[in-house]
């Protein structure tokens, strides 16, 4: 039996939601279209919603004044580099404890996801002092090095969730059938584990780009993410909101839709596989 | 069936991120640990000495040490309360079937994915400006007095702001528990007569316990150390309104290069996250067996 749902009482629904939606949503709203504002119509008194000369002038004069196009980079590099290495350290572990899972696995997984549990700001002073004594500091190599470990546990324990999940039944039949190791990776376990990898590596990436506390501490001019960098805006000689906005709009555009397109993988990954 | 071999190579294969982990808490954690009994600022290169547990004893009688710690728990309180109530409430709501539903779960799960500097300015420049924010605006619209939010109410911005981000969160969390609720024992009970608010409490607030356990803890986490919130709106300001304990030991490590005090709150805040962390830790473990 469908439970049946009144006509009005969806009505309502349908306004209630929208509205608590649209009103959650605003902010971002707002950052975007202050983006192709004048400066002068940004500060507007009373605002100025949609009826106003849109301009792109922004975009090109944040990258014309800043140099915005490396702090992308920086961005790119980092999130990307320390996916890509963090993959290569997590997919071993996880393959391992998932499919050969001895009596320590699961001590070794909760020791894993009790570092992450380390607040930062309590190895700050020797994580800067390191980095400085190696001539690290404000380097693509320290961040990609410190995005790395910060999030090693995360991916660890989520690669683990999913290789879990794949039959080792599947494996025996391969064997039976006279597939080598290596054969039994490459068209057994990898097309079945390439769902989870991407998973992974999608949340790895989100969480990377928007890391503000070493990003803000290790970083000056010259490896500064975007967090890092949307931060010099915190100061201004005058008010550029149409600037920031516009700085803004690009910094969250991209990890926006790729959040949107991996909520589930998302719950499962922030939730350590507690919630699916 | 694990032989001998494939066991060594399980272990070869961890190794890496075994060690890697391990070299990244302990090494820094026992470094910290040292300069904590230190006297050592970088100022005075060359001046470390031994000083026992001074830095502790400096760091915690210092009035705004009990300012920090305050509003670290009015902060994560506080945005616990709002976080996971509103959420809750929230992912009730899209729940329910209605016209347009998905497009307004991403809505509402956007924030989340906003980067805390890009969030921290907006809130302050074009929400909470007392001349030129949208909030002035509404509040002069309504013939009220407009308030200058970072400087009147720094904590109560705060809270706001970083409640905008982990709302979206706890619904999505809670949303998706909701939606593993066994629909057929919802007809049962109200097949039975059982009333909308009793369902409520007695299946889906006990569906949920677990979902809404762990999206505290974690939020609890993350929350403990907020940091680029404070930093790019309000610095901790006015005097300590607005400084939490991540933020103090931010200012006594890199503003006044005194380690030794860093270090020391620092193992403070190691303390602290563990006393959340070992619940967690438990809560999840135990989620492992099944």
């Amino acid at each position: 039996m469908a439970r049946t749902v009144s006509t009005q009482r969806k009505a309502a629904v349908t306004v209630l939601a929208w509205v608590i939606g649209l009103l959650i949503f605003f902010p971002i709203l707002w950052t975007v279209l202050t983006s192709f504002k004048t400066e002068g119509e940004a500060i507007a008194n009373p605002p100025s919603f949609l009826f106003f000369d849109w301009t792109m002038e922004n975009y090109t004069e944040v990258q014309e004044r800043s140099n915005y196009l490396r702090h992308v980079v920086n961005s790119v590099a980092i999130s990307f580099g320390s996916t890509l290495i963090g993959l290569i350290i997590a997919v071993p572990a996880a393959w391992a404890m998932a499919f050969s899972p001895t009596k320590r696995t699961k001590g070794i997984l909760m020791w894993m996801l009790s570092t992450k549990m380390l607040p930062a700001v309590g190895v700050l002073m020797p994580i800067y002092l390191i980095f400085r004594d190696l001539g690290l500091l404000d380097t693509l190599i320290a961040l990609i090095i410190v995005m790395t470990m910060v999030n090693l546990p995360i991916m660890v324990w989520m690669l683990y969730t999913y290789f879990k999940e794949i039959p080792a039944d599947i494996l025996e039949a391969a064997r039976m059938d006279g597939a080598g190791l290596r054969q039994e990776i490459v068209y057994v376990l990898a097309p079945m584990a390439v769902p989870g990898i991407a998973s992974t590596c999608l949340l790895n990436i989100i969480l990377a780009w928007n890391e503000a506390f070493w990003s803000l501490n290790l970083t000056a001019a010259s490896a500064a993410p975007l967090t890092a960098f949307i931060a010099s805006y915190s100061s201004p000689e005058g008010l550029f909101w149409a600037k920031l906005s516009a700085a803004s709009t690009m910094a969250i555009a991209p990890i926006l839709v790729l959040g949107w397109f991996s909520q589930r993988q998302l719950v499962r990954g922030l939730t350590f596989g507690a919630v699916k | 069936m694990a032989t001998l071999h494939t066991q060594s190579t399980a272990r070869l294969m961890m190794s890496p991120s075994v060690i890697l982990l391990l070299a990244w808490m302990l090494i820094p954690l026992s470094m910290t640990l040292y300069f904590s009994f230190l006297r050592y600022n970088l100022l005075m290169p060359g001046m470390e000495e031994w000083t026992g547990f001074f830095n502790y004893q400096y760091f915690v009688t210092d009035p705004a040490f009990t300012a920090a710690l305050v509003n670290t728990l009015v902060l994560v309180a506080s945005v616990l309360v709002i976080s996971v109530g509103g959420g809750l409430l929230m992912a009730l709501l899209l729940d329910q079937p209605f016209f347009g539903r998905g497009i307004v779960r991403l809505l509402v799960i956007a924030p989340f994915f906003v980067m805390p500097t890009v969030s921290a300015l907006v809130w302050k420049n074009m929400l909470m400006h007392p001349v030129y924010g949208l909030f002035a605006w509404v509040a002069r619209g309504v013939g009220l007095e407009p308030v200058d939010w970072l400087s009147s109410a720094p904590l109560l911005s705060i809270i706001l702001i970083v409640s905008w981000q982990w709302l979206p969160f706890a619904a999505l969390i809670l949303l998706t528990a909701l939606q593993s609720l066994d629909e057929e024992q919802m007809e049962a009970a109200e097949m039975d007569g059982a009333s909308a608010l009793r369902r409520f409490v007695h299946i889906t607030l006990p569906h949920l316990s677990r979902a809404i356990t762990v999206v505290i803890l974690i939020e609890t986490i993350f929350l403990l150390s907020v940091f680029a919130e404070i930093l790019v709106t309000t610095s901790g300001g006015p005097g300590y309104d607005s400084t939490n304990l991540s933020y103090l030991i931010y200012t006594q490590a890199l503003l006044q290069f005194d380690v030794g005090g860093a270090s020391a709150g620092g193992i403070i805040a190691v303390i602290l996250a563990n006393i959340v962390a070992i619940f967690l830790i438990r809560l999840i473990g135990k989620n492992l067996e099944t």
